[in-house]
C-alpha cells in the first residue's frame, strides 16, 4: 500500500514499544536499516495488510510508554502494520484513553458517573479542584494531571479514580474508594498499591453458583483452579461432543446475560453449522454500561472459568480462534486473565490437542481503551479489527458474518460461565433454577445508597425487595427514591416497584429491563436531575458519532435536560418534555445500535415515572 | 499482439482475475483510474506482483516487487520461464493445441536458472521463483506492461518475452487471463487502429500483405495504395540524418522536446527544408516550423473517437468553441487535400467516422448511435448486433483452434546500450507523475499541489555518499549532456538508480541526458536507461568536466 | 470453456405501501422503492459506494423489524412487507432532518429546503445556534470529553472554512458525517485514505492525521471526495470561489461527455461549461471504465484550453 507517512520520526523508545508488540522490523522497508537486498525485493500486500487487528495493543504500548501517541509513533505504526496514518489517527482518536496531544505521563481518571455520585465522587472532584486545579490542566510540576472519567466499573467501592502512569514501567492502578488524598499522592508520584478484591458478601453460600469459587480459589493458580472443579466441565465436553454441548445448552434454556437475552444455544448451533471457516468465538468483556461491574469480578476472582468455558463453547461451535475483549479499565482482571491465560496455554489447555483430545483453540486478548460503544458486539468486532469502534448495520448478524467477516459466537463473560454447570449437571438440570421464561441464576451489581454494595447472585424470579434486603437494604438513616434498573441504558423505578420479581419476562411485562444487571439505588440526598444529565452526558460522550439520531440526538436530549434543569425551559415544560420524547423516538426507530436506541430509555423512564420537573398540569 | 496490435482483456476482467503482474508498469501513477480496477481486484483477493526497479507506489501495493536492474527485463522472464517449465507448471495441453516453436523456446531459457537470474537481475532467486509459481498455478492471470518494457532498444524482443510467458502458462484467450500494454496517451490505440502506423491499413490490415484490403481501399478512394512499408518515427530521424527525409508534417507531437537525445534531434529538425507543425500550441517544436497550422483540441473541441486501452472505442465531444483561427484537424486535413487536387468533402465527423467502418471490418457494426448508447464498444465490432470482444484470441481456446497457432519467440537478454562505467555509474531512467503528463504542454496549465519542478531522485545512500542534500542542485552528465536539477531524496530508490522526469523541459531538459539508440523492430528510444554521473556544485576549479557544455535553455 | 461468466439472479416478490413489487435478488430496498417512482430521500446513500447507512433518512418501516430499516443497505426479501410513509417513517425523517439542519449548514445541500417542508422539519425549535468554533478547536477535540452549554443554543459543527490548496475547498460546517468521501478516497475507488472519520461522537470529524494540510497529507487530488459529497462542504475552489463572486449559475451551464486527453486508459470526462469556460469536470456514474472517478489531470488538468492568450512567444 503507497503509504505517506508524516515526516516526524519516531523516538528510540516508541519504536521500542512497538516492536515489544510486533517484534523487530523485517525489511528496511518497515522501519528496518536499509541493506542491498532491500533495494531488489520486497514482499507485503495482503499479507502486510493482514496485520491491522494489531493496531490496538501498538497503540496502547505506545501510549503507556510515551504517555500519547505522537504523530512520529503513529507513522512508525502506520509503517510496520501497513495502516494508512489517516485512518490510524482516526482509530486512536476514537478512544477516550488515547491522548492525540502531549500530556503528562501520571493520568488520574476520576470517576464522575452516576454510581460514584451516589458515594462523594462531587465532593473528591471539589476537593480535587481546589487542591490540585481544575480537571485536564497541569498542576505544577506537568508530570500528571486528573481528568472527568465515566464509570470505571469499580461502583461497589466508589468512589473510584483508575491511576495510570507510562514510562519504562507503565503502571495502572485502581483506587477504590478513592480520597481526595489518595488522589493528590498519586498525581505527586507515588503509584498506588495494587488493588485487592473485597470477598463478595455471598462468599461460601451453597447457594451460589457462578460465584462458588469466588474467595475460596486462588485466581492466580491454575492447580488450584483444578482442585476446586475446573476442567471438569471441559473434561465432560469432551464426552458429549460438540452436538451433545449444543443439545444441553439448548435445552437449559439459556438466555444471553449482556442485555440482549438471545437463546445462547440458539446462537451456537448457527454458528457450528455454518460451512464457512474460520469461525470465531469472542467473550465480550467490555463491559461499560454505568453501574456494571460483574464481568470484573469474575475476573479477578476466578479468571480460569472463563477460559475453560470458552474452550467448552469453542468446542461446541467449532472455533479455533478466541477472543477475550476487556475494557481497559481494569488492571487487576487484566493482570489475572493475562496470567490464566498464559498457566492454561503453557499447560496444555490452550493451544494444539487439548486435553489430549485433539482440539486445538488459543485465545488473544484485547483490552478495550475507554469506549463504552465497544461493547456493542459488531463495534467490538470492528474494533478487533483495528478499525473505529463503529457499529455495523445488522443484518448480517454475527453468527453469519462477524469478526473479520467470518461466522462469530460472541457471549458476554456471564453467559459463558453458566455453561459450566450447564454441561455439568445437564441443561434440564440447570434449567430447574430460576423461572420457567429465565432459567439459572443471575449477577446483579448492586450500587448506590445500599448498606453493602457489591455483587450478587440469585435465581431469577427473586424479588427486587429480596434482592436489597440481602445487601442491607438503603444506607442507614436514608430514604429510598428510585432505583436504576438496568444501567444507564435501562430504565429508574420508584419504591413501588420492589417487589417487581427480576426475571426477563416480569421485567419485560413491566416495560423495563435487566440489561447487564445494574440494582443501583438513588436515596433522597442524591438529587435526581444532576444523575438525569450525567447519564445524557454520557451518552452524547459514548455516541460513536456515526448515524445522525445518536450523534446529535444525544446531544439535543442533553440541551433539552440542561434548559429543564436550569429552569429555563424553551416555551413551557410540556414542550419541553414534548420535544424530549419525540427525540426519543427518532433515536430509538433510526439509530444503527442499540446505544442510540436506547440512550433515551432511562431518562425517559425518570420523567415519566419521577416527574422531576414541574409541569402546569401539576402545579 | 498475434497480428492485431491491442490489450487482450477488459477493464472489468482485470478486476475478476487471479493475479495481476505490472511489469515496466507504474499504473498507480500514470493510470490511475486503470489502477482503480486493479485495486477493485486486490480487494476481491487477487494477488498483484510488480516488476520495477524502484519501488513505485504501485509496487508498494504488491504482493510480491523484483526490482530488477534496469533492462535486465529478459534475462527476467526468462528465468520465470525456466522456472515454470521445470516445476511442470506449463501448459502442455495449451502448448500442444495452440502455439508453435516451444522446444526451440524451452531449450532457449534453459540456461536460465535462478542463480543466473539472480545474478543478472539482481532480484533474489526465491523472489523469482514465487513470481513463476504464483503465475503458473494461477487460475487467471492477466500481465500488463507500459514504457518500462518498450522504452528499451531492445523493446519488441522485451514484449515477446512476456508474450512467451503468458503462453507458457495459457494466459491468455480467457476470460480473466491476458496480456495488456497499458497505452500511455488517449489515444496511442486508436491511431494505431486508424492506420497510423508505418505497415497497416486502418484496422490493422497489412499494408503489404494484404492485396485484398488494398484493393478495398483502392474502390474507396480511388488511388492505387502502394504495398510499401513507411517509416516509423526513429527511422524518419534516421532518414532526417541520411538527407533522405527533408520535409516533415507534425501533428500534435512536440519531438524537440519529447525525443531522445534532445540536441541532436534539434539538429535534425533544424536541418529540415520545411518543417509544418499542426497544433494547440506554439509548442518548442512549432517555434521552429515554417508553417503553424492552429488546430483545435480534439477531445473538448472537436467531434471524433478515440479508443483506449481496453480497444474500447469511445465517443469525444465538442464542449467549446474553439479560439479564433484554430480549426478542427479534419478540415485542416481536407484543405490540404484540396490543395494538392483532392476534392475530399465530408459533411460531417461522421461521414469520415461511416467510411472508416465500411472499410475497417473491426470497426465496422460501430455506428455512433451505438457507441454512445453503450458509452463505447471494444473491438472487434464487426456488425450492428456484435457487443465488441471483451477479451481478445478466444480462438487458441477452441480445440482445434481456429486461425493460425501462436509462435513462442526466442529472445536473448542484451544490457542496455548506455553502458555504466566509472565515469558514469550512475543508471539514470525516466518517467511521468501523478499530475503531470509528457512534456508538459497540456498539464503545466493547471496548477496542482503535488507539483514540483524537475529534480534528479536518487536513493539516500547516494545522496549520502556525494554529499548532497535534498534541493542541493547537482551537475548531471551523460555521454550525450549535462545538466543542472536539484537533488531528491528518494528512499524507493536503490544506490546506483537515479529517476527524472519530462514533464520540465524548459526547467531542465532531461532528454539531453537520454539516448537515443532506438529498438529496430518498434522504433522506441531507450528513455528508461542512460549512464550518468552526478557531481557536486561547484565542480573542484582545477577538476573541470569533460568537454561537453550544457544546451542552453532556450 | 473461455466465455465471460454470467450470473443468474433470482426475482424476490415483496410488497412495498401495499403495492406487490417485483425485485432482483441482492436488490435493496430503495432501489425496489427507486424503480416503483417512489421518491425517498438520501444522503450517505452513494449509487457507487459500498452503503454506509449513517444518515438515517432514509429509513422505512419493514414487518417484524422492532426498529426502522434503511432502505440503502438492506436488500429485498421474499414477502418482505415494506412502508415509507408511514407515522413512524415520517417522524424518523423528521428528526433526522432536524438534527441535520440545526447542526450543520444545509444551504448548499440539493433538495434539503424541500425535504424539510415535506416532513414539517423546524431545526429553529432546538435553539440559536452556538456560536461557531475556533479554527482547529473541532480537529483536536478529545474523545468522551466535551464541554456542555447551558442548552440555550443548539451545538453546531460551524467552523472556519479550510483553504489550503488551490483545488479544493473543505467547509466542514456543512458537513453532515456521510462517509461518503472518506469511502471515495478509501477502499471503495482511491485507496489513498488520505481522510478518515476521527474523533467521536458529536465531535467526530473527517481528517487528516492531526489535521494536517491537505498538501502535507496523502491526498492526491483526483477530487473523488468532491465528487461524491452530497452537501457542498466539499468544493473544487474554482466553483466555491465563483459562488462568492455570484458567477456561478448551473442554469447557464452544458455538460458534454468526452475523454480525458491524458492516458490511454479512456476516462469519460462530463464537462460542465459556462460562458464558453469549462468549470467543474466530473466523469459519468454509470461507465464503468471510471465509475465517476477520476485522477488529478482528468478532473483539473482543463486548464490549457481555457489560456486563450499566445503562450510561450
Amino acid at each position: 500500500m503507497d503509504l505517506r507517512i508524516q515526516d516526524q520520526t519516531a523516538t528510540a523508545v516508541e519504536r521500542e514499544a512497538v516492536d515489544a508488540v510486533l517484534g523487530p522490523p523485517e525489511s528496511g522497508w518497515v522501519g528496518a536499516a536499509r541493506t542491498t537486498t532491500d533495494g531488489h525485493f520486497a514482499v507485503g500486500g495482503h499479507a502486510a495488510r493482514s496485520e491491522r487487528h494489531l493496531l490496538l495493543p501498538v497503540l496502547h504500548a505506545v501510549q503507556a510508554r510515551a504517555g500519547w501517541i505522537s504523530p512520529g509513533a503513529l507513522g512508525y505504526v502506520c509503517r510496520r502494520l501497513t495502516i494508512p496514518p489517516a485512518e490510524a489517527y482516526g482509530v486512536a482518536s476514537f478512544y477516550a484513553l488515547f491522548a492525540m496531544e502531549p500530556r503528562p505521563p501520571v493520568v488520574a481518571h476520576v470517576c464522575t458517573d452516576i454510581g460514584c455520585m451516589c458515594r462523594g465522587s462531587d465532593e473528591l472532584v471539589a476537593e480535587l479542584q481546589r487542591t490540585v486545579g481544575p480537571a485536564g490542566e497541569h498542576p505544577g510540576n506537568g508530570h500528571a494531571i486528573w481528568l472527568e472519567s465515566p464509570c470505571l466499573g469499580l461502583c461497589e467501592r466508589a468512589p473510584a479514580v483508575l491511576v495510570t502512569e507510562a514510562g519504562e514501567d507503565p503502571s495502572e492502578r485502581s483506587i477504590a474508594p478513592a480520597s481526595a488524598d489518595d488522589v493528590a499522592a498519586a498525581l505527586a508520584g507515588r503509584v498506588p498499591e495494587r488493588m485487592t478484591p473485597e470477598p463478595v458478601a455471598q462468599q461460601g453460600s451453597p447457594d451460589v453458583r457462578l460465584m462458588r469459587r469466588f474467595g475460596v480459589v486462588d485466581p492466580e493458580s491454575l492447580d488450584s483452579y483444578r482442585s476446586h472443579g475446573g476442567y471438569e466441565a471441559l473434561r465432560r465436553a469432551f464426552a458429549l461432543g460438540p452436538a451433545g454441548v449444543i443439545r444441553e445448552v439448548s435445552d437449559s434454556r439459556l438466555l444471553g446475560r449482556g442485555g440482549a437475552a438471545f437463546p445462547t444455544g440458539r446462537k451456537w448451533e448457527a454458528v457450528a453449522r455454518q460451512p464457512v471457516r474460520p469461525h470465531y468465538l469472542i467473550c465480550n468483556a467490555d463491559e461499560s454500561e454505568p453501574g456494571t461491574f460483574k464481568d470484573r469480578i469474575v475476573f479477578e476472582q476466578d479468571p480460569f472459568s472463563v477460559i475453560e468455558a470458552m474452550t467448552v463453547a469453542a468446542l461446541a461451535t467449532g472455533c479455533e480462534h478466541g477472543y477475550v475483549y476487556l475494557r481497559g479499565e481494569y488492571p487487576l482482571a487484566w493482570e489475572r486473565l493475562v496470567n490464566a491465560v498464559t498457566l492454561a496455554r503453557r499447560h496444555g489447555f490452550l493451544g494444539e490437542n487439548i486435553m489430549g483430545q485433539g482440539m486445538r483453540f488459543d485465545i488473544e486478548l484485547r483490552k478495550g481503551a475507554g469506549a463504552y460503544i465497544c461493547g456493542e458486539e459488531t463495534a467490538l468486532f470492528n474494533s478487533i479489527e483495528g478499525l473505529r469502534g463503529e457499529p455495523r448495520n445488522k443484518p448480517p448478524f454475527p453468527v453469519d458474518s462477524g469478526l473479520f467477516g467470518k461466522p462469530t459466537v460472541i457471549n458476554n463473560v456471564e453467559t459463558l460461565v453458566n455453561v459450566l454447570d450447564i454441561v455439568l449437571e445437564g441443561g434440564r438440570a440447570f434449567a430447574q433454577r430460576g423461572t420457567e421464561g429465565s432459567t439459572g441464576t443471575r449477577l446483579f451489581c448492586l450500587s448506590g445508597s445500599v448498606e453493602r454494595p457489591g455483587l450478587y447472585e440469585v435465581p431469577f424470579g427473586t424479588t427486587l425487595r429480596a434482592l436489597l434486603d440481602m445487601a442491607g437494604g438503603v444506607r442507614a438513616g436514608r430514604e429510598l427514591r428510585s432505583i436504576l434498573l438496568g444501567g444507564a441504558a435501562g430504565a429508574f423505578v420508584g419504591p413501588d416497584m420492589l417487589d417487581l420479581e427480576l426475571s426477563f419476562e416480569a421485567t419485560r411485562e413491566a416495560g423495563v429491563t435487566l440489561g447487564s444487571g445494574v440494582v443501583m439505588v438513588f436515596d433522597e440526598t442524591v438529587p435526581l436531575a444532576p444523575v438525569l444529565l450525567r447519564i445524557a452526558a454520557f451518552f452524547r460522550d459514548e455516541s460513536c458519532g456515526q448515524c445522525v439520531p445518536c450523534r446529535v440526538g444525544t446531544v439535543r436530549q442533553q440541551e433539552a435536560l440542561l434548559r429543564l434543569v436550569s429552569d429555563r425551559p424553551r416555551g413551557s415544560v410540556e414542550d419541553e418534555l414534548a420535544l424530549l420524547d419525540e427525540i426519543a423516538r427518532g433515536m430509538r426507530d433510526a439509530s444503527i445500535c442499540g446505544l442510540g436506541q436506547t440512550a433515551a430509555n432511562a431518562i425517559e423512564s425518570a420523567l415519566r415515572g419521577l416527574r422531576p420537573f414541574r409541569t402546569e398540569a401539576v402545579s | 499482439m498475434f497480428g492485431a496490435g491491442g490489450g487482450t482483456s477488459s477493464y472489468r476482467e482485470v478486476e475478476e482475475t487471479d493475479m495481476i503482474i505490472l511489469w515496466g508498469s507504474n499504473a498507480r501513477e500514470t493510470h490511475p483510474i486503470f489502477f482503480h480496477h486493479v485495486l477493485k481486484a486486490i480487494h476481491n483477493g487477487a494477488r498483484l506482483f510488480v516488476v520495477d526497479p524502484r519501488r513505485t507506489v504501485s509496487a508498494q501495493w504488491a504482493d510480491g516487487w523484483l526490482g530488477l536492474d534496469v533492462g535486465t527485463d529478459i534475462a527476467l522472464a526468462n528465468s520465470v520461464a525456466r522456472e515454470i517449465i521445470h516445476a511442470g507448471l506449463h501448459n502442455r495441453e495449451f502448448i500442444e493445441r495452440a502455439t508453435t516453436g516451444f522446444a526451440e523456446y524451452a531449450a532457449s531459457v534453459e540456461d536460465w536458472t535462478l542463480e543466473r537470474g539472480e545474478a543478472e537481475t539482481g532480484v533474489p532467486a526465491a523472489m523469482i521463483r514465487e513470481l513463476a509459481l504464483t503465475y503458473a498455478r494461477a487460475d487467471r492471470a492477466i500481465l500488463c506492461w507500459t514504457l518500462g518494457i518498450t522504452e528499451h532498444h531492445n523493446a519488441a524482443d522485451n514484449v515477446f518475452a512476456l508474450i512467451n510467458l503468458s503462453l507458457l502458462c495459457g494466459h491468455v484467450g480467457r476470460y480473466g487471463s491476458g496480456l495488456n500494454p497499458l497505452r500511455g496517451q488517449n489515444n496511442v490505440q486508436g491511431g494505431g487502429d486508424m492506420g497510423a502506423i508505418p505497415n497497416k491499413l486502418p484496422g490493422f490490415q497489412d499494408i503489404e500483405r494484404d492485396a485484398e484490403a488494398r484493393e478495398r481501399f483502392r474502390q474507396a478512394w480511388g488511388v492505387e495504395i502502394e504495398p510499401k512499408y513507411g517509416w516509423h518515427l526513429t527511422q524518419m530521424f534516421a532518414a532526417m540524418e541520411r538527407g533522405d527525409l527533408t520535409a516533415a508534417y507534425v501533428i500534435g507531437e512536440n519531438p524537440a522536446q519529447s525525443e531522445a537525445d534532445a540536441k541532436h534531434t534539434h539538429e535534425l529538425l533544424e536541418g529540415l527544408d520545411c518543417l509544418v507543425v499542426q497544433d494547440i500550441f506554439m509548442t518548442r517544436t512549432a517555434q521552429m516550423a515554417d508553417v503553424v497550422l492552429p488546430a483545435t483540441a480534439s477531445w473538448c473541441e472537436a467531434e471524433g473517437t478515440v479508443t483506449n486501452s481496453e480497444r474500447r472505442v469511445q465517443r469525444v465531444r465538442k464542449a467549446l468553441e474553439p479560439p479564433e483561427g484554430a480549426r478542427d484537424d479534419i478540415e485542416i486535413i481536407c484543405d490540404i487535400a484540396r490543395r494538392m487536387g483532392h476534392d475530399w468533402n465530408y459533411a460531417s465527423v461522421e461521414e469520415v467516422w461511416d467510411e472508416l467502418r465500411s472499410l475497417s471490418p473491426i470497426h465496422a457494426g460501430m455506428s455512433y448511435a451505438r457507441l454512445d448508447e453503450l458509452g463505447g464498444i471494444p473491438w472487434p465490432c464487426t456488425s450492428e448486433d456484435d457487443p465488441g470482444a471483451q477479451f481478445l484470441h478466444a480462438r487458441l481456446w477452441e480445440n482445434p483452434i481456429s486461425g493460425p497457432p501462436a509462435p513462442f519467440f526466442v529472445v536473448e537478454h542484451e544490457l542496455p546500450v548506455d553502458r555504466l562505467t566509472d565515469e558514469f555509474p550512475i543508471r539514470l531512467t525516466t518517467g511521468r507523475r501523478l499530475d503531470s503528463y509528457n512534456t508538459g504542454v497540456q498539464s503545466g496549465g493547471y496548477t496542482s499541489p503535488l507539483r514540483r519542478s524537475e529534480s534528479l531522485d536518487l536513493s539516500p545512500e547516494d545522496c549520502e555518499q556525494l554529499g548532497v542534500e535534498e534541493g542541493e542542485r547537482v551537475q548531471i552528465s551523460s555521454r550525450r549532456g549535462t545538466v543542472v536539477a536539484p537533488v531528491r531524496v528518494d528512499p524507493t530508490l536503490r544506490p546506483g538508480l537515479a529517476f527524472m522526469t519530462l514533464h520540465f523541459p524548459d526547467d531542465v531538459q532531461t532528454n539531453v541526458l537520454t539516448i537515443d539508440a532506438t529498438d529496430p523492430k518498434s522504433g522506441t528510444a531507450e528513455f528508461k536507461a542512460s549512464a550518468i554521473r552526478v557531481e557536486k556544485l561547484p565542480l573542484p576549479q582545477t577538476d573541470a568536466a569533460p568537454g561537453r557544455v550544457a544546451l542552453p535553455a532556450r | 470453456m473461455s466465455a465471460v461468466p454470467v450470473t443468474l439472479r433470482r426475482t424476490v416478490e415483496l410488497e412495498i405501501d401495499g403495492e406487490a413489487v417485483r425485485a432482483r435478488e441482492g436488490e435493496t430496498i430503495l432501489g425496489a422503492c427507486r424503480r416503483s417512482g417512489l421518491d425517498i430521500p438520501t444522503l450517505c446513500f452513494g449509487e457507487t459506494l459500498t452503503p454506509v447507512n449513517a444518515c438515517r433518512v432514509c429509513m422505512v418501516e419493514v414487518e417484524g423489524s422492532r426498529v426502522l430499516v434503511p432502505s440503502c443497505a438492506r436488500k429485498v426479501e421474499d414477502g418482505m412487507k415494506v412502508k415509507t410513509a408511514s407515522e413512524r417513517v415520517r417522524h424518523a425523517r423528521k428528526m433526522v432532518l432536524e438534527f441535520l439542519g440545526s447542526s450543520v449548514d444545509l444551504s448548499t445541500t440539493p433538495r434539503a429546503d424541500e425535504w424539510m417542508a415535506e416532513y414539517d422539519a423546524r431545526p429553529e425549535r432546538y435553539g440559536p445556534p452556538a456560536p461557531p468554533a475556533a479554527e482547529g478547536e473541532r480537529d483536536r477535540a478529545q474523545a468522551g470529553h466535551h464541554h456542555a452549554g447551558d442548552g440555550q443554543t443548539a451545538a453546531t459543527v460551524a467552523q472556519p472554512v479550510k483553504v489550503d490548496n488551490e483545488l479544493y475547498v473543505r467547509d466542514y460546517a456543512k458537513c453532515i458525517l456521510c462517509y461518503k468521501c472518506v469511502e471515495g478516497c478509501g477502499t471503495d475507488w482511491q485507496n489513498t485514505f488520505a481522510i478518515a472519520v476521527a474523533g467521536r461522537g458529536f465531535e467526530t470529524r473527517i481528517a487528516t492525521e492531526y489535521a494536517v494540510p491537505l498538501p502535507g497529507s496523502a491526498c492526491v487530488y483526483c477530487g473523488n471526495c468532491i465528487a461524491v459529497c452530497p452537501t457542498g462542504a466539499l468544493m473544487f475552489k474554482s466553483e466555491h470561489d465563483r459562488r462568492a463572486e455570484g458567477t456561478w449559475d448551473e442554469s447557464q451551464q452544458t455538460q458534454t461527455d468526452t475523454i480525458c486527453p491524458y492516458c490511454g486508459v479512456g476516462c469519460n470526462l462530463t464537462l460542465h461549461v459556462q460562458d464558453n469556460t469549462i468549470v467543474k469536470v466530473t466523469s459519468p456514474l454509470d461507465h464503468d471504465v471510471t465509475s465517476g472517478n477520476l485522477c488529478v489531470k482528468g478532473r483539473f488538468g482543463f486548464q490549457h484550453v481555457q489560456s486563450r492568450a499566445p503562450k510561450g512567444v
